[in-house]
């Protein structure tokens, strides 16, 4: 990485990303060296197959993390939910919260939850997850079970699925800003 | 304070009792207090000799304090031990600022001054062989198999930095700092070269997991403070062993042989002592684990190997010199994931108990060993300089050490350890009884100035583990260090908690980092494939998913809390209850029909539950007792099959008239008000009806009419119970069962017609009901028909039902069993139906048996 400005030099936007995300320049550089490996086709941006054709990805339940075609800012912004909050950034009042707050951490995950995006975790959609995150030995009744309890759990206003609030409001006790997170994204 | 009053003077009471005993002996060894089996072999053959030799008449009764001298001190002491554990529980205001190792450590102290004045000298102290080999592996072994895992190996970098680095230098540093003091004249003359300063530093720097343990229980630090204080803890003990066994050699060897090649050996030692012992550990923990696959025949023993297998790894490692308590550590650590798998649930539990009855009993018994330890005049030899530098010396390095490791280790985590967590993890670098134990150990030939370090190291324990402890909890509270807080079990954390694992997973491989998920994962798909299989029952593998037991433990904490809060309200409640909470524990039950556990256990009555026939034959269980087991066997056997199928029936007779058969008839939508009215009007009607009658079992309902709810629960549950294995056998004939029913209906009669009475009766009539449950006299004709149709009919009608519905089948086929045979009972007399339900307790036993 001896050539860390020329490469940084060639993103596009460098300088917005590292803004908005608060990577430093090595990270964005090696997340394009990444982004750039992974895009084998030289296409300019990533399609699910790319992402398929990571061996380990592949047997992850959670393939579903990147469906969507990105390009390079999009990439990396996914992967800036993931920086550990960090206590002496300078908050600026004006500015969005950062990507790596925890609301936007939680956002995240219950996006991951929320295939059809209607703002709401049905019970068809929390199994879904469950079915694949699950390892065989769990029936489907059981699976039933299970995501009837942790629907039951959540579920405030008895509509049978968790809204954003109500998952926010599950997950109060969790320490979602050290559980997700990565260290090398630091 | 009247039990506290009482228990002191039983102690003291005891205490001169003891002492007496002992001072009416001669001399007796002063290691031989506990298992000393060479001294009791000898004293005993003494004894045995003398009472021959000056026998002149037979004697009635004599007195043989010799024979049983050393196990009876043994006892004693154990048993004055504990008391000392429950005065100091009892005097909660004690308690609330003392820790109480500290408070146990005082009462040595005066038990000590005790036998010091009864004596006038110290017979009893702790010996380090019996501390090394009855005291410590229990709790060692305890601590590793409590140990939280995921906790544990999560941290263990950090861990092994501590425990192996900081003891390293703790030790250097204390050993060369005293030294060097030494040299300078700060404690005037003694006989101590610098390899015996490096041995007396090495055995310093034990912080010793069970004052540890026991001071951070209490003060209920957050979970990583308390995992690096604990892990650190327990593994450095290893370390602190291995390195004063090194030093221990370099002592022995002399200065001047020590060369570079021997402290290159030194070093290798080292590392081979402390690797090999968590070697011989993770051996024996595989060898518990696929033990454990087979113990289930002997299940009343079963918890017992993890024990003795337990006990023979820290012998084992120590035979060939490796360290034991890591070994037993490792053991602990690494088998209970398996072993809590394989085995019963009851023997889980069983193991679970022992060990900790075990544990903290020896943990009893070192504080106050400790304190009584030091009542002795012998072994104190005071220098000031030396003792005053040695805990200074303890306490800053151990600052140093943690602050130096611990900036180095936040550089790279996640959530760097805040300054007040070093502080406290500074604190709690308690010293205990591994460390007295190692200094009494001391070869007095080679270390001329043994009882100083003695002195000294009790004095660092007794400053650390008194002072220290008195102050930590004010100290935590002062620094608010941030404590854990009680939460509440939540199955939604759980499951997003997997999830995070997921998608951490996957963020790593989409960044193309190797990090520390990919090794969590990659080790979890190793486990999974290969571990799993060879060392867990295939019955354990299936029921194994973590998400799914928090699931399984949740509803049993449902389950119980139902039960505990209907009994509270009185027996009644479980009938009168209002709607809502009847909804509410449907739905629980619902969710919990997944588990046949609970089900076996709560299902009184309520048939509502869907249970899969993948889950009926899952074996582990929560309700069963050795008699079920025994049963489960005979199962395979048809007589016993047989036998089982007499003696449900008849229990279940005793209970029909509270499984209302208006439950087989409702519709799962059915409205619970209506059943509940249903069932309480029936049994209302029937306690009245055979009142009338005057039948004596209906008498005893009559005369308790509060309690009679309470004991139709208890009925329910164990008719439930008993139930359970048949109903795994029904799983797998179910077609052959259902064909034999339908022969049963077949032989009684037209089937089209019955299904029209059946409904009509369960649902629409209530008062027809108690008819059909026992048929009065009067009616005797009319009602033998009814009886005897409705419910074969029943189960023709539930016979097309898929197998998840067998269990709401299942109590119906035996009520129709029942009434078939109720009918033959009826046939002669009618008083003889009234009779079977006296008959019907004996009978049971009868099969139990």
């Amino acid at each position: 990485m001896g050539s860390t400005n020329s490469t940084l030099s060639k993103i596009p936007n460098a300088g917005d990303l590292m803004q908005e995300t608060g990577f430093s320049p090595a990270h964005i550089v090696r997340l394009y060296d990444r982004y750039k490996a992974l895009d084998k086709d030289k296409k300019g941006h990533l399609c699910p197959q790319d992402f398929g054709a990571i061996k380990e990805l592949a047997m992850n339940p959670i393939k579903q993390v990147c469906q969507e075609v990105l390009d390079f800012p999009s990439f990396v912004r996914i992967l800036a939910h993931f920086r550990p909050v960090d206590k002496n950034r300078p908050k600026d009042p004006n500015s969005p919260e950062h990507i790596n707050s925890r609301s936007n951490k939680l956002k995240f995950i219950f996006q991951l939850y929320d295939q059809d995006k209607d703002g709401k975790i049905s019970r068809q959609e929390l199994l879904q997850v469950l079915r694949t995150m699950l390892e065989k030995q769990v029936t489907e009744e059981q699976l039933e079970s299970i995501a009837d309890r942790t629907i039951q759990e959540a579920d405030l206003d008895r509509d049978d699925a968790i809204s954003f609030d109500e998952f926010r409001k599950s997950m109060e006790k969790v320490n979602i800003e050290h559980k997700m997170s990565i260290r090398f994204l630091r | 304070m009247a039990p506290y009053s009482q228990l002191s003077f039983l102690l003291t009471v005891l205490l001169i009792f003891g002492a007496l005993c002992v001072t009416s002996k001669v001399q007796i060894q002063s290691s031989s207090e506990r298992q000393s089996a060479s001294s009791n072999t000898g004293s005993t053959g003494e004894s045995t000799s003398n009472s021959s030799a000056s026998i002149t008449t037979v004697p009635i009764v004599t007195w043989k304090w010799h024979h049983v001298e050393t196990p009876y001190l043994v006892a004693l002491w154990i048993l004055v031990c504990w008391l000392c554990k429950l005065m100091a529980q009892l005097n909660s205001k004690l308690k609330s600022f003392f820790p109480e190792s500290a408070l146990l450590i005082i009462s040595g102290f005066i038990l000590g001054g005790i036998v010091w004045g009864a004596d006038k000298a110290q017979t009893f102290k702790l010996v380090p062989r019996n501390f090394f080999y009855f005291l410590l592996p229990q709790i060692i072994l305890d601590t590793g198999y409590f140990m939280p895992n995921k906790l544990f190996f999560s941290n263990l970098g950090a861990i092994l930095v501590h425990a192996v680095i900081g003891t390293c230098w703790n030790a250097a540093a204390v050993g060369i700092s005293l030294w060097g003091c030494y040299l300078g004249g700060a404690m005037g003359n003694l006989q101590i070269g610098l390899l015996q300063f490096l041995l007396f530093g090495s055995l310093l720097a034990a912080v010793d997991p069970v004052a540890v343990i026991a001071v951070f229980e209490e003060v209920h630090v957050n979970e990583v403070l308390f995992i690096w204080v604990f892990g650190e803890s327990l593994l450095n003990d290893g370390v602190t062993v291995v390195l004063y066994n090194v030093f221990d050699a370099f002592v022995s060897l002399g200065g001047e042989k020590i060369n570079a090649g021997e402290i290159i050996k030194g070093i290798v030692s080292f590392f081979v002592v402390a690797f090999g012992g968590s070697l011989i550990g993770v051996v024996f923990a595989i060898l518990i684990s696929l033990l454990t696959k087979y113990t289930g025949k002997v299940q009343i023993i079963e918890a017992g190997f993890i024990f003795v297998l337990g006990y023979l790894s820290y012998l084992t490692a120590e035979m060939l010199s490796l360290s034991a308590i890591l070994s037993v550590t490792f053991c602990g650590v690494c088998c209970q994931k398996y072993v809590n798998a394989n085995m019963d649930e009851k023997s889980v539990t069983a193991v679970r108990y022992a060990m900790k009855v075990f544990a903290n009993g020896s943990e009893t018994m070192i504080f106050v060993f400790l304190g009584v330890t030091a009542i002795d005049t012998d072994i104190w030899v005071w220098n000031t300089g030396f003792i005053l530098l040695t805990l200074l010396f303890v306490l800053v390095y151990r600052f140093m050490g943690v602050f130096f490791l611990t900036w180095i280790l936040n550089r790279y985590r996640l959530v760097p350890i805040e300054l007040i967590d070093q502080i406290v993890m500074s604190f709690g670098g308690l010293r205990g009884a591994v460390a007295y134990g190692l200094a009494a150990s001391l070869d007095e030939t080679r270390i001329k100035e043994k009882n100083l370090m003695i002195t000294t190291t009790l004095i660092v324990v007794y400053f650390t583990v008194i002072l220290q402890g008195l102050t930590m909890k004010p100290l935590v509270k002062w620094l608010k260090v941030k404590r854990v807080s009680p939460t509440e079990l939540k199955l939604i954390e759980k499951v997003n908690n997997r999830a995070f694992e997921h998608i951490l997973a996957a963020m790593e491989d989409i960044s193309g980092r190797i990090g520390d998920n990919w090794w969590t994962r990659g080790w979890k798909r190793f486990e999974d494939t290969y571990i799993t299989w060879f060392l867990m029952k295939p019955e354990a593998r299936k029921n194994r998913d973590y998400l799914f037991s928090i699931f399984h433990k949740l509803n049993l904490e449902d389950a119980i809390n139902y039960v505990t809060e209907a009994e509270k309200r009185g027996s009644l409640a479980f009938l009168n209850q209002t709607d809502g909470t009847i909804v509410n524990f449907e739905k629980k039950l619902r969710f919990s029909g997944v588990m046949p556990d609970i089900m076996s256990e709560l299902d009184f009555g309520n048939n509502n539950v869907q249970p899969t026939s993948v889950i009926q034959d899952t074996v582990p269980s929560v309700s069963l007792n050795i008699h079920e087991h025994e049963m489960k066997r005979m199962n395979e056997d048809f007589n016993a099959h047989h036998l089982l199928q007499q003696h449900l029936y008849r229990s279940r007779k005793n209970h029909r008239h509270k499984y209302s058969r208006s439950n087989f008839s409702i519709n799962q939508s059915e409205d619970e008000v209506q059943e509940i009215f249903q069932r309480t009007m029936r049994s209302r009607l029937e306690s009245f009806k055979s009142a009338k009658m005057g039948v004596t079992p209906a008498k005893k309902i009559t005369k308790h009419p509060k309690k009679d709810p309470n004991h139709k629960m208890s009925n329910g549950k164990t008719t439930d119970k008993s139930k359970k294995h048949p109903y795994g056998d029904e799983d797998f004939e179910f077609s052959e069962a259902d064909s034999a029913y339908s022969g049963d209906g077949g032989a009684t009669g037209g089937s089209s017609q019955r299904r029209g009475t059946y409904t009509m009766g369960g649902v629409e009539n209530p008062a027809f009901m108690p008819e059909m449950d026992t048929p009065p006299p009067p009616w005797v004709t009319e009602a033998e028909a009814d009886t005897s149709v409705a419910p074969s009919q029943g189960a023709q009608r539930y016979l097309p039902w898929s197998p998840r519905n067998l269990h709401r089948l299942a109590p119906l086929r035996i009520s129709d069993r029942s009434t078939d045979s109720f009918l033959m009972a009826d046939a002669p007399a009618t008083e003889e139906s009234s009779e079977e339900s006296p008959q019907q307790p004996s009978q049971r036993d009868g099969t139990h048996m």
